[in-house]
């Protein structure tokens, strides 16, 4: 559904993407782990052309992603994105927010609309909160909202940009919670991530990036219990025993 | 005292007159400038390079002219060129275009210090540029822009007065022919500074209000 093909991308002198290839099926979630400034994240902003790539090609459904062409609307629309600092409009109420892509950008009926909005929340368990501004919601909560407003969009897939990083620690659970439940019900879901622990339960693969490529990757389970390659075992040492 | 209120009764209708007029003055180069300053403003942050560097250097040819050679110029040399203005569409014209270099400034720092991420939500979720600004940025932007823009409201009801140098009789030049005419220098200057001085206040308190509703979030 996701193809990259020798996907390269340089800022300034700097290559930070030296030639990444890879594809996601329909319904796969696939974890992208690595050390910061591997180049993970930039892999999804190139996804849905919040970046440009220099060379090689990413396609979504068959549709080049060119962040220049007219068609980028249309690969947005399918595929959401959640991001690191939650990035909610912060003049809008969570229900606002959640409403916002469907009703402005797809035109779709309003009451359709907000009734679709309201049981996203509901999902992401802030049926209370429709009409909560983001300052009012705690970090967590934020970043609920957040993957409600992406799943208001009835994407295809989903990308999750590093989803808890900036959350406390008890916050953490409840924000997997609700994207391993989206991975239950079959949405697929490209996510970089720091959580070894959810990579390891819910992903069907992951990938290991280091300077700009794929070290490594296959199912879940083998890259990170029995990781084959020396940066891939350094790395998940380091992550998961810190001391 | 009692001479002062004597000349205030006697010439405040008169001077009432050019109050009527520094209010149109204002309103309408008020509106002029954040019509033109919006658009420059956005010809600014449109990320199209011609745009932007053209309306760089009209906000630097704007703000290199002093406001009266601008409305001598509007007012005097425009006839020679075949088009003749009304004083007073010559003086809101002036005041509007000169006024609408520092408005576009104060919208594009607005528009600016808008976070990144903002845009890239609304890009994200498949926002153009024109739907982004109008639903996500410029509303965020508002809240920064008003206090700044309630200063310019106060600056462009005083200098309204130079449009006086146009022939335009707002307040400042009725007090001035009524002092001429009359040798009550002191009563007049000082009613036509209480009247301004009286305009001012609300707009003073406008601006007050906006700090204090952008400094609550």
């Amino acid at each position: 559904m996701i193809e990259l093909s020798d996907v390269h991308k340089s800022f300034g002198k700097v290559e930070v993407l030296k030639g990444i290839t890879a594809s996601v099926e329909k319904g796969e979630v696939v974890c992208i782990i690595g050390p910061s400034g591997s180049g993970k994240s930039t892999i999804l902003r190139c996804i849905n052309g919040l970046e440009s790539y220099d060379r090689g090609e990413i396609s979504v459904e068959g549709l080049k992603v060119d962040r220049d062409a007219p068609s980028i609307v249309n690969i947005r629309t399918q595929v959401s994105m959640v991001f690191q600092r939650f990035n909610l409009f912060p003049h809008r109420t969570a229900l606002e927010n959640v409403v916002e892509g469907p009703l402005f950008v797809k035109k779709e009926p309003r009451a359709q609309v907000l009734e679709r909005g309201r049981a996203l929340l509901a999902q992401v368990g802030l049926a209370e909160k429709a009409d909560a501004h983001p300052p009012q919601l705690s970090g967590g909560q934020q970043q609920r909202v957040a993957i409600a407003r992406a799943l208001a969009m009835q994407p295809k897939a989903i990308l999750f940009d590093e989803p808890t990083s900036a959350l406390d620690p008890e916050l953490v659970g409840d924000v997997l919670g609700v994207m391993r439940k989206l991975a239950d019900d079959g949405m697929t879901m490209v996510v970089v991530t720091h959580e070894m622990g959810f990579a390891r339960d819910v992903a069907d693969r992951v990938l290991f990036i280091d300077g700009g490529v794929i070290v490594e990757q296959g199912p879940a389970k083998s890259v990170l219990n029995q990781p084959q390659h020396a940066r891939t075992q350094d790395f998940l040492r380091r992550v998961l025993h810190p001391l | 005292m009692k001479g002062f209120w004597h000349d205030a009764a006697e010439f405040f209708p008169i001077l009432m007159n050019g109050v009527a007029l520094t209010i149109v003055v204002t309103i309408g180069s008020l509106l002029l400038s954040t019509v033109l300053g919006l658009v420059w403003a956005m010809m600014r942050v449109s990320g199209i390079k011609a745009l932007s560097m053209l309306s760089a250097s009209l906000i630097n040819v704007i703000r290199g002219i002093p406001i009266i050679v601008l409305l001598f110029y509007l007012y005097f040399v425009m006839p020679d060129l075949g088009v003749t203005l009304s004083a007073l569409q010559a003086a809101i014209l002036g005041l509007g275009i000169a006024y609408s270099a520092y408005q576009a400034e104060n919208f594009r720092a607005g528009i600016e210090a808008i976070d990144k991420g903002q845009i890239e939500a609304a890009q994200s979720i498949g926002m153009g540029w024109w739907l982004t600004m109008r639903r996500v940025v410029l509303p965020q932007a508002v809240r920064i822009v008003l206090p700044p823009y309630g200063n310019v409201m106060i600056m462009m009801l005083k200098d309204s007065s130079q449009a006086s140098t146009i022939t335009v009789a707002e307040l400042a030049l009725q007090g001035k022919l009524i002092a001429s005419s009359t040798f009550k220098n002191t009563n007049v200057f000082t009613l036509v500074a209480l009247m301004y001085l009286t305009m001012s206040i609300p707009l003073i308190l406008l601006v007050r209000h906006f700090e204090k509703r952008a400094g609550k979030r």
